[in-house]
């Protein structure tokens, strides 16, 4: 029987523990609305993996993870292009840029990285294809899938918690009005900046985290590190239909409204 | 004339109080409302049951307020139409003797505040217990606006219910008076 479902029924964690007891081989396939993901496992071990959100840039993740410069990058740009990832490592190693094991432990990183992503997805349709192999001009790695259902189910909770604390993404951001703070010393990461950037109550969170390429998680992180440091608030998006609006009242003038809640207090008192 | 409606919304954590805060001042026994949410076909098996607290005062032939409690918030989105139409404004209930539970109602405030820029007031439920937190506690966990208004309370208790509401009917009468001297401004 193939491997097939939603991870809505079917947890991640249970899939890939069913993979790792199996010592399956072959190819998972996750998607979801735009994003499909495809995980080479050999033997139940993790070897390739990649998103059609994102191209994986073997250059750009060594420069990511600072063994080689961001000028020799450029530099290396012209000279490996053309050259698929095999041949680029066996340059790279060869010409003293890095060692084998460099290269490995950095691809089994951004694999794990971007993999561990798929934690998060409450649902996406999955199948498994039994045998498929990894593209031949890749190189594969051998992860064992244990610390990564461990490290996933951390970034799980975590996730859960985030989600307790932003329940909607459809909200919008506004800068609180607090004097004293001055945004300019508070220490943020380039992440942070990025989608401080963006805080506007005209724009929903979500429009923020695509417009930064940030994931659910991510963006969640972020905006909860801003709350915390009291620099943003949470309000509703301008634009969006105010479900509180004077019409909900059954009387619109202020002098009836105001009489309308003395009679309550009145009688309240009364009880 | 038609008899005019107005709510109040009584929400919070689970096991907050909220229940006991509505069934201490209602003219009728609170009425909880179950509904079944049928999702895809293949799970026909699983129901989710939204319960609502519903809870009445009249005042006269023309006005009659409702007291509305709310579940969780995890399914607060299916109700929210009903709850915001005619909503004067809401109270935060929360049981001061679990700290646990501070994280939980804080998002609940703001949800509801984004959602509803109506007054709002926090009652700290409990307050008889020996092991209940300050009040000012409570306020500072919260991170509520100094301008917040949070009573002490116990669900319990008339008078306590009565003064909570009566509370958070002054800050809607304060909050017209605002808006009225902002508009003479103008
Ligand atoms: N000691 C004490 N107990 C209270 C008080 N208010 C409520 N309780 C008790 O706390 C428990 C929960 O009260 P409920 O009114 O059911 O709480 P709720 O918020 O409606 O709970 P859910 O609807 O399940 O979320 C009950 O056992 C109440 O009797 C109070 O002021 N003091
Ligand atoms: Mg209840």
């Amino acid at each position: 029987m193939t491997l097939k479902g939603n991870l809505r029924d079917f947890s991640f964690t249970q899939l890939l523990n069913l993979i790792n007891l199996a010592n399956k081989s072959g190819a998972l396939y996750v998607e979801r609305p735009g994003v499909t993901t495809r995980t080479i496992f050999q033997n139940g071990k993790l070897a390739y993996f990649e998103s059609s959100d994102e191209k994986l840039s073997f250059l750009k993740s060594l420069t990511d993870h600072q063994l080689i410069t961001a000028s020799q990058h450029r530099l290396l740009r012209e000279r490996l292009s053309g050259m698929n990832d095999h041949e680029a490592g066996i340059y790279l190693v060869n010409a003293g840029y890095t060692t084998l094991d460099g290269v490995l432990s950095i691809l089994e990183k951004e694999y794990a990285d971007k993999f561990r992503h798929l934690f998060s997805w409450p649902d996406g349709l999955f199948r498994f294809e039994t045998g498929e192999l990894p593209p031949d001009d890749r190189i594969v790695v051998h992860l064992n899938l244990e610390n990564l259902i461990v490290e996933g189910a951390r970034e799980m909770k975590e996730f859960e918690e985030l989600k307790a604390e932003i329940p909607s993404l459809d909200m919008a951001l506004k800068f609180t009005e607090r004097p004293g703070t001055d945004i300019r010393n508070v220490n943020l990461n380039s992440t942070e900046w990025r989608v401080i950037s963006y805080v506007n109550p005209k724009n929903t969170i979500q429009q923020i985290a695509a417009t930064t390429s940030l994931d659910e998680i991510e963006i969640r992180r972020v905006v909860y590190t801003l709350l915390q440091a009291g620099l943003v608030e949470i309000i509703r998006p301008d634009g969006l239909p105010v479900a509180l609006s004077s019409e909900s009242l059954p009387v619109k003038n202020p002098k009836e409204h105001k009489s309308l809640i003395k009679r309550l207090i009145n009688r309240i008192r009364s009880i | 004339m038609q008899t005019q409606t107005v709510k109040i919304v009584v929400t919070g954590p689970f096991n907050a109080g909220k229940t006991e805060f509505i069934r201490s001042v209602s003219e009728i026994d609170v009425v909880s409302t179950e509904r079944k949410i049928s999702t895809a076909p293949e799970k026909v098996k699983e129901t989710t049951t939204v319960a609502m607290d519903f809870g009445r005062i009249t005042v006269d032939n023309d006005l009659v307020l409702f007291l509305f409690g709310t579940p969780g918030q995890k399914r607060f989105d299916f109700m929210w139409e009903i709850l915001s139409e005619g909503m004067l404004g809401f109270i935060v209930m929360v049981d001061s003797s679990r700290p646990e539970t501070f994280r939980e109602a804080r998002s609940i405030l703001e949800t509801f505040h984004a959602y509803a820029p109506t007054p709002y007031l926090v009652a700290a439920n409990k307050q008889d217990l020996y092991d209940a937190w300050d009040v000012e506690d409570i306020r500072l966990a919260l991170r509520l606006d100094p301008n917040v208004k949070i009573l002490s309370c116990e669900a319990r208790k008339k008078d306590s219910v009565k003064q909570v509401l009566l509370e958070l009917l002054y800050s809607i009468l304060e909050e017209m008076d605002r808006n009225e001297s902002k508009q003479e401004e103008i």
